[in-house]
């Protein structure tokens, strides 16, 4: 199929099944296709490990085998600099302050879709295609970014960060598919990663262990753990900066709270190296702030109903957001549990996405 | 392939018989084996026992080096100094330096100048300093990154006069220039880039240099290098030396025309360009450019799509692009040599090849210097 206006196509190569069949579908389309593998880590490992991260040496060989068998040009763009500096230095210093970052969020933002997209267009290409599931939807409102069709793969959420210019040149062609349909025509088209698992967890981090990488480059920085409610100290930790609102795991506390109620952790501060915990109750909020708003279509004025995600694969739930400052407040019409900040708060209209702003404080009304 | 090299390859797959054998089918392929080896040592003034069949470039280099490092040892214990160019191909470079991680081998760089040259006068001084501890030296003939030819008569005078084996790698140089294998101790050469098959070659070594091998087995190639040899890519192999060496100088002169061509109006049409490697001296086929503000990869991927193959420096194991060790090791600064590409032209190459490119390479270079600045 010839489409009527081909494009000159930047398809980002993971080594994996999603962005090799999106990568198949634009030659398909009859695009100008050329392959690229990021390079994100100086000393990448050799092989994968099961499914934790990606951007192995195994993996950039995957990848360059998909292209071969796709027949379109490879090439590795070294990204790993820009990668340190924006991804993984900002991780460190988001979780140093005390907040809970989105690696993979950040990377759609400051590498695929700005580093990579910069560079494709000023090499001549029109867009870059990765194998998000996501749908971008040309509306008489203009480009729109939607959910994905498959809601146990969506990621949206993820690449809500994207303003009006990052999406008008990218390209999303999984957005309509299910992932098992998306494995069984990686096989049909004779494409060998058809099995390879899934990735999750953090790229960066080898082992998944993400409280002991945070504590090798920032250090030990020991404080106590204290009763949110009563204010008694109930033990130590070795850094606040590895703990995450809502967690309950790890707590390290020998006695249980005096109701025997599982305890979570309700705040952190680096500053004083104190975290709070408590009872689950105390982490229902209805109120978020956040900041660095961005607009996936035009931005809303005035109070708006919507429906807000805090979290990867989280559940929605209604709300009226508005504009402040540069960032959005969000009254919630159910309260949420374990809201970090440094998480993004996705605002949807339906499967559409509104806009992301990055959340600095949930409180209650 | 070079229609000769074709021709004997096929003329050969068709037939039987294990060189090795002594069967009649099996002394018929060990003629051909023979004769292949007599017309390889005619074409480079070397004895026909001298000539080892190996499987490319790579295996004629690693058995040069770790071979007569080995048996340089075996013989006097204080033989651990190897003198190598920092220019070297990476089949010379990395058993170097394997040899110094694991066998208690001292590198000795040799410092070579802005054109790639290896300076005389250091290793002159490197070879007088100690030659009982120099376990041997390797400089290849010709780079075949910037083409830079190295003084190789010279440099085998010296090493010769303080007794120290000279390996030299001839991969790029057999066929394009005139090379007197009877001038060095070892000789390395590829079927491939003489327009022969890919994964055969040979190594020339001179009578009473001893090596020990790398692969024991069938006692073939005088116990030096064991294993099954393979007629079909020998008698190409030897079909396509005598071809690429009997039109050496004629071919040489049309590549070197359009080379020249190339060059000239490259740096005539683009701001910010510069040659690298020794003008006069150098393989014909050979033009090594830098492009000021641009990344040679971005260079490639824009060539590729005009239909224009080129080349830039090696890449890691995971594929990223390094800037290129030979010309980091002429002084260039890592920015500059990141924005390095090699032009390789052949036989095939035609001036209507050169003109395509001379027309497309200014825009492209526009938008790489663009992409360049866009981080």
């Amino acid at each position: 199929m010839s489409p009527a206006a081909p494009l000159r196509i930047i398809a980002a190569l993971s080594g994996g099944v999603d962005s090799a069949v999106a990568a198949a579908r634009a030659v398909d389309a009859g695009h100008e296709v050329v392959a690229i593998h990021l390079a994100l880590s100086r000393s990448p490992a050799a092989e994968r490990n099961g499914s934790r991260g990606c951007c192995t040496v195994e993996d950039s060989h995957d990848a360059r085998r998909i292209a071969d068998v796709l027949g379109i040009p490879f090439y590795i763009w070294d990204l790993s600099e820009r990668f340190q500096e924006e991804v993984i230095d900002d991780f460190v210093a988001e979780y140093a302050a005390g907040r809970t970052p989105n690696p993979c969020l950040r990377c759609n933002e400051k590498i695929k879709f700005t580093a990579v997209l910069d560079r494709a267009l000023a090499l001549g290409f029109d867009a870059v295609c990765t194998g998000h599931y996501a749908r971008i939807v040309d509306s008489e409102n203009g480009r729109e970014l939607h959910r994905a069709v498959d809601p146990g793969k969506d990621q949206s959420y993820v690449l809500a960060v994207l303003n009006e210019q990052q999406l008008a040149s990218a390209m999303f062609p999984l957005g309509d598919t299910h992932k098992d349909e998306v494995r069984a025509e990686a096989a049909r088209r004779g494409l060998l990663v058809a099995d390879k698992p899934d990735s999750h967890d953090i790229c960066f981090v080898a082992d998944g262990d993400t409280s002991g990488w945070l504590h090798s480059r920032l250090g030990d920085a020991p404080g106590e753990i204290v009763d949110a409610v009563s204010g008694e100290p109930l033990g130590q930790h070795d850094g606040a900066f590895a703990f995450t609102v809502g967690q309950r795991r790890g707590l390290g506390l020998g006695r249980p709270a005096p109701d025997g109620a599982r305890r979570y952790v309700i705040e952190v501060d680096t500053a004083s190296s104190t975290v709070l915990v408590g009872p689950p109750t105390l982490l229902d909020v209805d109120l978020i702030y956040g900041d660095k708003a961005r607009w996936s279509g035009p931005a809303i004025t005035g109070v708006t109903a919507a429906r807000v995600q805090v979290r990867a694969h989280g559940d929605t739930v209604p709300a009226d957001v508005d504009v402040l400052g540069d960032g959005v407040v969000a009254l919630l019409g159910e309260s949420l549990r374990g809201v970090a900040a440094g998480q993004a708060m996705v605002m949807y209209d339906g499967t559409r996405v509104i806009g992301s702003a990055t959340i600095t404080r949930a409180t209650r009304q | 392939m070079r229609p000769e090299a074709v021709t004997a390859m096929v003329a050969e797959m068709g037939r039987v018989g294990n060189a090795s054998s002594l069967h009649a089918s099996g002394r018929r392929a060990r003629r051909i084996v023979e004769e292949s080896r007599e017309s390889i040592a005619a074409a480079l003034g070397a004895q026909p026992r001298d000539v080892i069949f190996t499987s490319g470039g790579t295996e004629s280099d690693n058995l040069a080096i770790k071979g007569l490092y080995r048996a340089r040892v075996s013989e006097d214990s204080r033989r651990l100094r190897i003198l190598c160019a920092p220019v070297e191909h990476h089949a010379v470079l990395d058993p170097v330096e394997w040899l110094a991680k694991t066998q208690d081998a001292e590198v000795v760089w040799l410092r070579v100048d802005h054109l790639g040259r290896v300076d005389l006068e250091s290793l002159g001084a490197e070879l007088a300093l100690d030659p009982e501890s120099i376990a041997l030296a390797t400089v290849m003939w010709a780079n075949n990154e910037v083409g830079t030819v190295q003084p190789i008569a010279a440099i085998a005078e010296l090493c010769a006069a303080a007794g120290v084996p000279l390996h030299v790698d001839g991969v790029q140089a057999v066929g394009q220039l005139p090379v007197d294998a009877a001038l060095v101790d070892s000789l390395a050469l590829s079927g491939h880039k003489l327009g022969g098959p890919h994964g055969v070659g040979a190594l020339v070594l001179r009578q009473g240099i001893n090596l020990v091998p790398l692969q024991h087995g069938g006692g073939q190639e005088r116990d030096i290098r064991s294993g099954t040899l393979d007629t079909p890519a020998i008698a190409s192999l030897a079909a396509a030396i005598t071809a690429a060496v009997g039109d050496r100088d004629s071919r040489g002169a049309q590549t070197l025309a359009l080379r020249d061509d190339l060059v000239r109006r490259v740096l005539g049409s683009i701001p910010g360009v510069s040659r690298n490697g020794d003008p006069i001296n150098s393989l014909p086929g050979i033009a090594n450019l830098s492009f000021e503000g641009c990344e040679g990869d971005a260079l490639l991927l824009l060539l590729d799509a005009a239909g224009i193959e080129c080349s830039r420096g090696s890449a890691c194991t995971a594929g990223v692009p390094q800037p290129s060790h030979v010309l980091l090791a002429m002084g260039l600064d890592p920015l500059t040599a990141r924005g390095s590409l090699r032009f390789s032209l052949g036989y095939t190459s035609t001036q209507a090849d050169i003109d395509c490119l001379v027309e497309v390479l200014p825009s492209i270079v526009k938008r790489a210097r663009r992409a360049g600045s866009a981080r």
